[in-house]
């Protein structure tokens, strides 16, 4: 099994300054599946995000990317390593072009005509972006930005993708349609999902594994389908 | 346990807005400042007759100095706006006084109050232009006010060019003024007299801006530099505030131009250039921002460290031109890598770090106990 | 009309330099959101180097390229050793960090130069043409519009064009989402250094031979009119910068020319503040700029 584990977390201990917001995480993301991180305000899941991208730096513990340490490893480098990170906020820079964001997500790669393949594949799967190519990140709207933020991860051609809240703010025919993408995304190139959502349902409905966080440890970490069927479960942790 | 946290200084005093507790507070406030304000007098006194006559020289000019430093350090420590013009502000002081001078001198006029009216004018002329200046810096921030100010720095000098009919070009002025009254005595030393008139008037501005940091408009200063938004909704006037410290700023500034002109005898533009305002911005960063003791520190550095790198040229033997080079320029040096390294290592400046040195004994003397 | 035509190429050819300069200053305010105030010293110490190497060799163009290789080394040393480890929590701490850097470069070159001017060449006539009797362009006027339009030209080039220019404008705009995106962010932060100060050498090489000669203080007031050239067309806008400072060398050239020139600071001032007061985003600014 463990062969087959893309990520690997163990006693993961991150925080601002004196008080860590995480206590000891231990996490396993088999490859080629999509794992739902859930739970309460101030649990602790986008602070788990920054800190296995190296935006905030771990007090202790280890981060495993297919077998990999990646302790020390700048935030700069984790991209070529196969990690992608969209930040909550979804993170388009709005003084650039639409093509400019995307271009910017395959900028560090060495294979210059896959990097101009991938681009392409990007527009085909998202057409709103192709019409738009020349316009500035402010003038799109959250649908589009979603699309933007997620097909710049996508031109990486990443191994493991982290998303932070990539419902929010979204109206639920769009948050569907993302994580319907998601699972074809898994299925058809067997990309790894790490996916925070506050929206619980529309997460473990498309999730293989849930992951239930509470004031900073992970307290379930369980198949997604039973986390979906425990009604007692459900009523203790994720409040419907 | 208990015991360190009482020992523990009170870092951030809570300030009551406004109320009777702290109208109580202040007249005490006043009568300690009046007390300190009278020993480091009557220390002046005795200094000045313990020292020879050029220590009292550079004591007066540390004292010019510490006006200049002490409104500055109200300005950018308090209240949050930088100025790179206040040498452009003590040049108008010192042009003022060198002008009214001149002109109670050209009409035969003689007496002991001529010289606090030459000050008193030279405040008031320095007022008008830190309004000015003001109001135009309390509608700006950050790198525009640092530029506006710079420009204000560079330019004002060149004024005294440019009207060279009254300011006489980089000639500059003299200032005629009068030796001591007989009354101290016939053999009474020159530099000493300096250093009374000088500490005096010093003494009473520092007076002044302590009481002023501890009122109500020391407290809306320190506000409006934390938080304008949170100032403006606590019903304080931002750019009114910003305004009022300008002006005082300026105030202090000017008498110290003045005072530095009265010392010197003479105003030129080369004595208020650029390099000068850089100075003061230096001073009261390594001294420490926003403190008045801190002031006192670069003040004392102003003087003392050209007085230091000119010790250390003569002790070497270089050639006269390599000798004169770093005389002129190494203090400069110096005071660069300081601010440098200063807001860096220690942004506090030398009065932070001995504040935190003072708290760090305290603090261990009550934790050893237990 | 003739002395008109005159003061308004020769404003142009002031403007221009000033164009340079404020695009220095454009450069780094938008990739590090500080105001270089130590830019005119830096870019002086760089044209010292270059009169000691004209000095040694008899080459004014080898001079000219060191200087030019001077001022990126020194904006690359001043973002590495000092700026990146300045505080930038309160907007002062790097203004008062810089305006050390001014003291200190200062001083070195008045230690080692002395404070006497030192004359500047410059390698072509600066004597006017004349076309149909008319004193129009000098062959230094076109050599300083040909080398500025080259540079304008070829940073408005590569920021809009080549990938290092994206990633630069993305490091500048959202730091955090590009080092996710693999973006080198410290790394584009000096490149932007270097090349605002590589910039700032050429224009103190264009701009000396025109006053009074080399000195540690020769760009104090330059700096001065570049910072209104910038302020005029706004801190964030490169193309504002270039305006800018084409209309500052007009102002100047003007005020020189019918008022006297003793007059120039006073009118750079009364700009400075009249914008300021007016639009404090600049002429270019969409909006006013901040207003708490």
């Amino acid at each position: 099994m463990s062969g087959t584990d893309l990520l690997v977390v163990r006693g993961l201990v991150a925080g601002y300054g004196a008080a860590p917001v995480l206590r000891a995480i231990d996490l396993t993301v088999p490859a080629g599946t999509i794992a739902a991180v859930v739970g309460a305000n101030g649990a602790g899941k986008t602070t788990l995000l920054r800190a296995l991208s190296g935006m905030i730096r771990p007090a202790a513990g280890q981060v495993l990317l297919a077998g990999e340490d990646l302790r020390g490893t700048p935030v700069e480098q984790l991209v070529r390593r196969g990690m992608a990170h969209v930040p909550d906020g979804r993170g388009v820079i709005s003084e650039l072009t639409v093509d400019e964001n995307l271009r910017l997500g395959g900028l560090w790669r060495r294979d210059r005509a896959d990097a101009g393949r991938a681009l392409d594949e990007v527009y085909q799967l998202f057409e709103p972006l192709a019409r738009r190519r020349r316009h500035l990140g402010h003038q799109l709207s959250g649908g589009e930005r979603q699309m933007l933020a997620l097909g710049r991860a996508l031109v990486g051609r990443p191994r493991l993708l982290l998303l932070d809240e990539p419902s929010l703010g979204l109206a639920p025919r769009v948050v569907a349609r993302t994580m319907a993408l998601l699972r074809q995304l898994r299925d058809r190139t067997g990309l790894t999902v790490l996916l925070v959502e506050q929206n619980v349902r529309s997460a473990l409905a498309v999730a293989d594994q849930g992951v239930v966080m509470s004031l900073g440890r992970v307290v379930i970490a369980a198949p997604a389908v039973q986390l979906r069927d425990d009604v007692d479960l459900r009523h203790a942790y994720l409040g419907f | 346990m208990s015991a360190t946290r009482a020992a523990l200084p009170p870092t951030h005093q809570l300030d009551d807005p406004g109320g009777r507790p702290v109208d109580r507070r202040r007249g005490s406030t006043l009568l300690r400042h009046l007390a300190v304000v009278l020993a480091a007098g009557l220390l002046l006194v005795a200094l000045s007759y313990a020292v020879e006559p050029f220590r009292n020289f550079q004591l007066a000019t540390v004292a010019a100095y510490l006006c200049a430093t002490a409104g500055l350090t109200v300005l950018t420590g308090l209240n949050g706006q930088l100025s790179l013009g206040h040498g452009a502000l003590m040049a108008t002081g010192a042009y003022t006084v060198a002008l009214c001078q001149t002109a109670f001198a050209d009409r035969g006029m003689t007496g002991g109050w001529l010289l606090p009216l030459s000050l008193g004018a030279a405040i008031l002329s320095t007022v008008a232009v830190g309004a000015v200046v003001g109001v135009a810096a309390a509608r700006l921030r950050g790198p525009y006010l640092a530029g506006v100010t710079l420009a204000v720095a560079v330019v004002v000098p060149a004024l005294a060019v440019t009207f060279d009919g009254v300011f006489n070009g980089e000639q500059g002025l003299s200032v005629p003024v009068e030796p001591p009254p007989l009354s101290l005595g016939p053999y009474f030393p020159y530099e000493r007299w300096q250093l009374w008139v000088t500490g005096a008037a010093t003494l009473l501005a520092l007076l002044l801006l302590a009481n002023l940091i501890r009122s109500r408009y020391g407290r809306t200063f320190r506000a409006v530099r934390d938080d304008e938004v949170a100032a403006r909704l606590a019903g304080i006037h931002v750019a009114r505030t910003q305004v009022l410290a300008f002006v005082v700023s300026a105030a202090t500034a000017g008498l110290g131009g003045a005072l530095l002109a009265v010392l010197a005898q003479s105003v030129s533009p080369g004595a208020f250039s650029l390099t000068l305002s850089l100075f003061l911005l230096m001073a009261v960063v390594i001294g420490g921002l926003g403190r008045l003791t801190g002031a006192l520190w670069g003040a004392v550095l102003l003087v003392a460290l050209p007085d230091l790198t000119h010790s250390v040229t003569e002790m070497l033997t270089l050639s006269p031109a390599l000798a004169q080079r770093l005389e002129g320029n190494l203090p400069l040096a110096i005071f660069g890598l300081t601010l440098i390294v200063v807001m860096i290592a220690a942004p506090g400046g030398v009065q932070g770090l001995l504040s935190r040195l003072g708290r760090a004994l305290l603090a261990r003397r009550p934790t050893r106990r237990s | 009309m003739d002395r008109f035509v005159f003061l308004t190429v020769d404003g142009l050819s002031r403007g221009a330099v000033y164009a340079a300069f404020a695009l220095a200053l454009v450069l780094i305010w938008r990739a590090a959101r500080v105001v270089n105030f130590a830019q005119g010293a830096m870019a002086v110490a760089a044209a010292y180097v270059a009169y000691t190497v004209s000095a040694a060799t008899g080459s004014y163009w080898l001079g000219f390229v060191v200087a030019i290789v001077a001022g990126l080394l020194l904006g690359a040393l001043v973002d590495r050793v000092v700026m990146r480890h300045v505080d930038h929590a309160s907007p002062l701490n790097p203004v008062i960090v810089a305006l050390g850097l001014v003291l200190l470069i200062q001083a070195v070159l008045g230690m080692v130069y002395g404070s006497e001017f030192r004359p500047a060449e410059a390698p072509f006539s600066r004597s006017a043409l004349t076309v149909g009797g008319v004193a129009v362009l000098s062959p230094y006027d076109l050599f300083v519009f040909a080398t500025i339009g080259v540079v304008v030209s070829a940073l408005a080039w590569m920021f809009a064009r080549t990938p290092v220019g994206l990633r630069m404008r993305a490091a500048a705009f959202a730091p955090e989402v590009s080092r996710l995106l693999g973006v080198n962010v410290g790394g584009m932060l000096t490149l932007g250094w270097a090349l605002a100060s590589g910039v700032g050498a050429l224009a103190a090489m264009l701009v000396l031979p025109t006053e009074l000669g080399l000195h540690p203080h020769a760009m104090d007031l330059v700096f001065v009119s570049a910072f209104t050239a910038a302020v005029v067309g706004g801190l964030d806008s490169p193309p504002g910068a270039v305006v800018g400072g084409l209309v500052v060398g007009l102002l100047l050239s003007y005020v020189s020319g019918y008022a006297g020139s003793d007059l120039t600071p006073l009118a750079v001032l009364v700009l400075l503040l009249a914008v300021l007061l007016v639009r404090p985003g600049g002429l270019f600014a969409p909006v006013a700029a901040r207003r708490v």
